[in-house]
């Protein structure tokens, strides 16, 4: 132990919290953070009340996630769990477009539209609206537990509570029609499945947004240490260019000694202003979630001061080697467009465009066939043989509709169906299939005994004006020999 | 500890691990991250003490909740079974006759019966209910007894030849060991294979049968139900349709039996596994047997 300094620190079991107190500031990256704070809580608390009329066989909400039924409805799409490949493919695309987007502009999912940012800056706001700014928060916080600090306190956390309750309540809008389940909730008779996810979230909401805050960005989150890896020198991040401000000095110093002194006039704004409470004059680090409210900070200084802005600015590693050196910084375009954004540009954009074209083209009419396998024949007493099939109809149109089963192939053979008997028996059969459902039929296919063991097809079609086929092949087995 | 070193720009000390030159720091959990540690110790213990935990000999300790995992199963199989009253419930009140007309119960009952043939009559029928020599195949629409629902419904409550069972099905055939001269037997033999055109018909052969033959299996071999006799003139054999197989048939029958199980099983389950024989595709209609006189003799008790 040589230095008391260190001692202090490292004896200590844990680290104690540091409390952030961000200061209020204007300029164009806060003005957009609360557009983007705008459109993604709008969006979140929103869209389950969106209508969107799908017929009277199909709920009328555009966005509804329809867990009991297993259907998953998006305006005018609708996912079955067969389908799943398009969330698949959507989420491969969010993956993609995270990789793009940070290879291109840094960490700017963390710093405007992740949630984890968006209810930390929602609740700063709380803060700032409850007890004031900077220097009078941290005065109250320093301050004993009286009557006034209590009901501040308690009134603050009131309001902490109402935006996690309102939080948990928006997300079971997602999967239940939200006009009645506002009202099930409120009369006590929504699944008790309902109540506790309501009670998770704000449980959660409340202790990350409310307390938790950056200590989820620089503990919990394994987001920022993948990016790390992702971000390279040609990346745009948010940095302290240290060859034009240092060495630091006030504005009084720098008067006294000109030339000594870079722009940097160790104002701390920067340190001020920060969510995570950081030093951005320390170089890239983990707590930074590039939200560049230190930008708008300093350039508002450097404004006051008579010094050109951008001192703290969005650069890449590779223009600060080149403004370092006294060249021009490249344009914005350039740092935008190149090859490794391109190419997941055109990855993530090509993935789309194949969801697209899967979704156009999908057939709501499908088949398939299961063949008994126990027995795989039957004999029956005229002599001829039977083979029976399990048939799944599907008919992914929000209305009933009458469908086609033809024989193909395997000439001379008639089938039944348990829905249509015996009697009946014939080369091709009708049945109705439920809207936005699949039938299960039986189908008995009885041959003569020298047509033998063959391949054949069942035909399904759609009697309406689409006239949707599938078709599907099959065995139809028969003794040997004989 | 005597060289413990310090981390110049974090004043972090070193944790003394080394990797090319990269080094461990030993960097504090936050507060709240050493909270939630000790929380779960303070969860351990209380489970500790409510939950089963700990092994022992003969037995682990038990918890002062004394939930098992047994106790679980049992209340949720008893759950099961409340939830399947009402079903059975139904099932039990509503007449063998009027099942087809109740399509979700039609359905409940098939799939149950499903299940319970699996666990009472794969044993002879086979699993797939095909049967095997001597066993009937339960999906054809070969019916010794008849094969609309309450037929078979009758023939599993009361069985086939079984001893002990006033309303059991019975049906005999005589033996013909030592009646007939070998040509004579022969003889028979060619005609009752005609009877379904597997062989030519001849003057002796159909003489024997007239004679003996036709009170039970009918002039052209069509079988009669009322008294389980089996159809000679189909492609459907028991035992078998080869010249041996029907020899031996004629002169030393083999007759198979079918156990009641009205002592074994409740009417709901009877009810169930008639509706999925009569499902397996040769199941016949009401209707059709409502002439049939095998459907009169059917409904006495």
């Amino acid at each position: 132990m040589n230095s008391p300094d260190a001692s202090t620190v490292t004896e200590a079991l844990y680290e104690k919290r540091k409390a952030v107190h961000p200061q209020r500031i204007d300029g164009p990256f806060r003005r957009f953070k609360w557009l983007v704070m705008l459109v993604t809580l709008g969006i979140y608390y929103g869209t389950p009340w969106i209508r969107w009329d799908r017929g009277p066989y199909a709920p009328d909400q555009a966005v509804l996630v329809d867990l009991a039924n297993r259907r998953f409805y998006m305006f005018g799409i609708e996912i079955w769990p067969h389908e799943f490949y398009f969330v698949a493919g959507l989420l491969i695309m969010a993956g993609i477009g995270l990789f793009l987007v940070t290879s291109a502009v840094g960490r700017a999912w963390c710093g405007y539209a992740c949630p984890q940012t968006v209810w930390t800056d929602l609740f700063q706001h709380v803060d700032r609206f409850v007890d004031g700014d900077r220097n009078k928060r941290m005065r109250l916080d320093k301050a004993p537990w009286a009557a006034g600090k209590i009901a501040r306190r308690s009134f603050k956390w009131l309001i902490y509570l109402v935006i996690a309750f309102w939080t948990g309540g928006a997300w079971i809008m997602y999967f239940a029609d939200a006009p009645t389940l506002t009202v099930d909730f409120w009369t006590g008779q929504a699944l008790p499945i309902a109540y506790i996810t309501v009670a998770i979230l704000t449980l959660t909401t409340f202790v990350l947004g409310g307390f938790m805050r950056e200590q989820v960005c620089i503990y919990m989150c394994p987001w920022p240490r993948i990016q790390s890896a992702m971000l390279d020198e040609k990346s745009l991040i948010v940095t302290y260019k240290d060859w034009r401000g240092e060495p630091r000095g006030s504005v009084k110093k720098a008067r006294r000694d000109p030339g000594h002194f870079g722009d940097c006039i160790d104002c701390n704004q920067c340190v001020a202003v920060c969510p995570t409470g950081i030093d951005i004059r320390e170089g890239a680090q983990i707590g930074c979630i590039t939200c560049a409210l230190c930008i708008d900070a300093c350039d508002r200084v450097m404004g006051e001061v008579g010094r050109p802005r951008g001192l703290i600015d969005y650069a890449t590693l590779e223009d600060c080697e080149h403004e370092a050196a006294g060249e021009e910084p490249k344009t914005v375009w350039k740092t935008l467009l190149r090859p490794r954004t391109l190419i997941y540009f055109t990855v993530w954009g090509g993935i789309g465009l194949a969801l697209l074209f899967a979704l156009g083209t999908r057939n709501h009419t499908e088949l398939t066939v299961s063949p008994d396998r126990n027995p795989p024949y039957m004999l029956m007493s005229d002599g001829s043989v039977r083979n029976a099939y399990t048939l799944k109809l599907r008919n992914m149109e929000s209305r009933p509709r009458d469908m086609e089963i033809a024989l193909e192939d395997l000439p001379e053979a008639v089938m039944w169906t348990d829905a249509i008997g015996r009697n009946d028996a014939a080369r091709t059969q009708t049945v109705m299939v439920p809207a936005d459902a699949t039938r299960t039929v039986r189908a008995y296919v009885t041959a003569a005994p020298e047509a033998g063991s063959q391949k054949f097809s069942f035909r399904l079609t759609s009697l309406d004006e689409q006239r949707e086929q599938d078709r599907t092949e099959t065995l139809f087995s028969a003794p040997v020999g004989e | 500890m005597a060289d413990k070193r310090i981390d110049e720009p974090t004043g972090t000390e070193f944790v003394g691990h080394e990797w090319d030159g990269i080094e461990e720091l030993d960097t504090p959990m936050p507060r709240w991250w050493l909270w939630t540690f000790y929380l779960t110790i303070a969860w351990g213990i209380v489970y500790v003490v409510l939950y089963p935990a700990w092994p022992l000999i003969n037995k682990g300790t038990e918890g002062v909740l004394g939930w098992t995992s047994r106790g679980e199963l049992a209340k949720e199989l008893d759950i099961a079974d409340q939830a399947r009253m009402s079903f059975r419930n139904a099932l039990a009140r509503v007449p063998i006759e009027q099942l087809p007309a109740n399509e979700e119960l039609m359905q409940q009952a098939v799939a149950g019966g499903n299940a319970a043939f699996k666990v009472n009559c794969v044993q002879c029928h086979g699993s797939g209910a095909a049967g095997s020599p001597g066993y009937p195949n339960l999906n054809d629409d070969d019916w010794l007894w008849g094969g609309d629902l309450k037929a078979i419904e009758y023939t599993i409550t009361h069985g086939i030849r079984e001893q002990g069972n006033d309303g059991a099905r019975l049906s005999s055939m005589p033996p013909y060991e030592g009646v007939f001269e070998p040509a004579q037997t022969n003889a028979l033999v060619q005609h009752v294979l005609s009877l379904s055109g597997k062989a030519e018909s001849n003057p002796v052969g159909a003489q024997i049968y007239a004679d003996n033959c036709v009170a039970c299996h009918g002039a052209n071999g069509e079988g009669d139900r009322a008294q389980g006799s089996p159809k000679l003139n189909d492609a459907i054999w028991l035992y078998g349709s080869s010249r041996e197989e029907v020899r031996r048939q004629i002169l030393q029958p083999r007759m198979g039996m079918m156990p009641s199980w009205e002592s074994r099983l409740d009417p709901a389950t009877i009810k169930m596994l008639a509706a999925y024989v009569h499902s397996r595709g040769g199941g016949e209609d009401f209707v059709e047997v409502a002439e049939d006189p095998a459907a009169k003799a059917d409904e006495q008790p």
